[in-house]
């Protein structure tokens, strides 16, 4: 089937609905989908001030220019992206260019935060003495300076570029794995709870899959031309992701399905593990919550980095 | 014909004339490209011709 409204050529296949879209119709769905999270899941409120986490990929890329372009006039809210520069050589300086050019076209402040500033060594200086697999430490790094930078940036939300596959991706992961507190903290919006350490996250993204991420990118010219990162090693990530695009193939509206059903029980995750999460403490070193006496990035420093 | 994958970053040769034929040809699942046909957005079922620039951008991105 084809687009109904229009007689233009369709420029993609939904997945969930036996349509084809056109260009125009797939941008005005794609847009009124990330409006209808942001709506729905009441991922936006007054005085807010949103901290996007950027990397010049399709997904923030995506996301920082709707936020723009859906509350970018409302005086009351204020967007800052926030780009980690994990230092690594012919990868992250490309995307990082990219970032300044199209965040000055965008009128959005960008603060670059980098890895050789705040833990004194870069990620390729890390590598150099680190023989674990690098995601798993950059991850912990990553993740710690987004909470970090975006308090002290008096954020009140931090957006993510998080897709319907990442989402049902981990969801997966976690249910292989027997993890289900981690996929707790999964969904449109986590931390709510009236703990200061954590700035809530939101994902307006999350119910759209990759490849209309993908598509919307390319119509819009907001395509990154950049390689994938040299030390990516996602391994299971990757098997998870091939076993639902098969299922996916065969049985269409899978990935959908996932996410739907796991939404439907995650109130219930969330009340079961509220209780372990009165038992965040705070880090003795750096006063990050964390769920040990030391965090995993306090850690990382002492063994790995000063090393 | 010949056809461009992004994630390789090379020109294949095939031998299937539609473009669902070309995608079980390379064992590419559909769900994880883009097609672009002469740079501009297609879907899997539209038609193609020997002379059309026919490129396959994936959608998964690392990093
Ligand atoms: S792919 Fe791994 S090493 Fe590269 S930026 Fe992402 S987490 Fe860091
Ligand atoms: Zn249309
Ligand atoms: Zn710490």
């Amino acid at each position: 089937m084809s687009c109904k409204k229009c007689i233009e050529s369709p420029v993609i296949k939904l997945t969930n609905s036996p349509v084809s879209l056109c260009k125009s119709c797939f941008i005005k769905y794609f847009e009124k989908k990330v409006k209808k999270t942001i709506s729905d899941y009441k991922l936006i409120d007054k005085n807010d001030h949103i901290v996007i986490a950027v990397s010049g990929g399709k997904d923030s890329t995506s996301l920082l220019y709707l936020i723009k372009k859906i509350v970018g006039e409302r005086k009351d809210i204020k967007i800052t992206a926030l780009a980690i520069d994990e230092g690594i050589h012919n990868y992250r300086d490309e995307s990082l260019e990219f970032l300044k050019g199209f965040c000055k076209k965008l009128k959005v402040n960008l603060k670059i935060v980098s890895y050789k500033e705040e833990f004194g060594k870069s990620l390729d200086e890390i590598l150099k003495t680190y023989k674990g697999i690098p995601c798993s430490i950059c991850g912990v790094l990553r993740r710690y300076l987004l909470n970090k930078k975006a308090k002290e940036l008096k954020a009140t939300k931090l957006a993510t570029g998080h897709n319907l596959d990442d989402e049902a991706q981990s969801i997966m992961m976690n249910y292989c794995r027997n993890n289900m507190a981690i996929s707790a903290r999964l969904g449109p919006l986590t931390g709510i709870k009236k703990d200061e350490r954590f700035i809530p996250r939101i994902k307006p993204l999350y119910f759209l899959t990759e490849k209309e991420v993908t598509s919307y990118a390319f119509l819009k010219g907001l395509m990154d031309n950049f390689k994938e990162c040299p030390n990516s090693q996602q391994a299971y990530r990757n098997n998870i992701r091939e076993m639902i695009n098969d299922l996916e193939l065969k049985i269409p509206g899978t990935k959908h399905s996932i996410v739907n059903s796991f939404l439907e029980i995650l109130p219930l995750l969330k009340e079961e593990y509220s209780k372990d999460s009165k038992l965040i403490k705070s880090c003795l070193k750096c006063m990050e919550p964390c769920s040990q006496e030391i965090c995993k990035t306090c850690i990382y420093i002492e063994t790995v980095i000063k090393s | 014909m010949k056809v461009y994958l992004e994630k390789t970053n090379e020109y294949k040769e095939v031998r299937s004339k539609t473009l669902k034929e070309i995608l079980k040809e390379l064992n590419i699942n559909p769900t994880t490209v883009i097609i672009t046909k002469n740079n501009e957005l297609i879907t899997e079922d539209s038609n193609i011709k020997e002379t059309d620039e026919i490129k396959f951008l994936s959608v998964i991105s690392g990093g």
